[in-house]
């Protein structure tokens, strides 16, 4: 698996770039990511990344669209506008985690 | 420093790639493929539009829509998902068979956490997902707009759905 260098320090991702070591994420990584991506990180960005991180903790698996919408509280079409086109991709991307893999 | 490796996330958006998708079966199990496919897509960031005919229509008609049936007559491949023991397929004919049969599969989806259909349409719809009904079918049934999904935009004829389906990749289901 390769390395990338963010926010000055070496990071492990896979081949699309999704860091593949959760651990290595925190909130300033986060920022890069998003700027890597075209985002500027709001308080309303932060709502569905902190949910994202705090769901992986015990599911051991990135949450689906569907997931951060019915669990996390976070209507789709408020997630559609905060990360525009994949909000799902772009949202783990942002978190530091593998994209989802459930279909729904 | 080299460039640091990202995820290519605007692909499709900027390619133009469009989905169709014809729902014209009215079955459980015939209505999920495209609400999936469709909500995958739109999850990429796909233009993408369903269209509703004959008993497709189940699927967006507030009567019907979170009523669907499975039954395994007519499927001679049948067995219950997960299971290789096969069933005749006539036995679908007997009384209740189509009910247990529904309820089963019904649980089996939302074990999985996948949505019922109208909760399914609310998340497509908020997904920016076009649904069309398709005008042949709202006169032989006698349905308006007000019998329909809220989510579905317009009824219209086949040569509109061949005009808005222009460059997309198409699928019958």
């Amino acid at each position: 698996m390769p390395t990338t260098t963010l926010a000055g320090r070496e990071i492990d991702v896979d081949a699309e770039g999704f860091l593949t070591k959760p651990e290595q994420w925190d909130e300033e990584l986060a920022a890069v990511l998003a700027s890597n991506i075209g985002i500027e990180l709001t308080e309303a960005h932060w709502v569905p990344i902190r949910f994202l991180r705090k769901d992986f903790e015990t599911q051991k698996e990135t949450a689906t669209l569907r997931r951060v919408s019915t669990v996390g509280g976070i209507p789709v079409k408020e997630l559609f506008a905060l990360f525009p086109g994949k909000p799902a991709k772009k949202m783990s991307y942002v978190a530091g985690l593998q994209k989802p893999k459930g279909c729904v | 420093m080299s460039t640091p490796i990202v995820p290519s996330f605007d692909d499709n958006t900027t390619s133009g790639r469009k989905l169709a998708i014809i729902c014209s079966k009215g079955n459980l199990d015939m209505a999920y493929p495209g609400l999936i496919l469709a909500n995958a897509a739109l999850g990429e960031g796909i233009e993408t539009h369903l269209f509703f005919t004959f008993w497709g229509f189940d699927i967006i008609n507030k009567e019907t829509m979170a009523d669907l049936k499975f039954t395994f007559v007519g499927n001679t491949s049948m067995h219950m998902p997960g299971s290789s023991m096969g069933i005749h397929h006539m036995l679908g004919a007997l009384p209740g068979a189509t009910a247990a049969s529904t309820k089963m599969m019904k649980k089996m989806i939302s074990d999985l956490d996948v949505p019922d259909v109208p909760e399914f349409l609310e998340l497509l719809s908020a997904s920016g997902c076009h649904m069309w009904a398709c005008r042949m079918s709202a006169d032989m049934m006698k349905l308006t707009m007000d019998d329909l999904f809220d989510g579905v935009e317009d009824i219209i004829s086949a040569t509109d759905f061949i005009e808005l389906s222009e460059g997309a990749q198409l699928l019958f289901i």
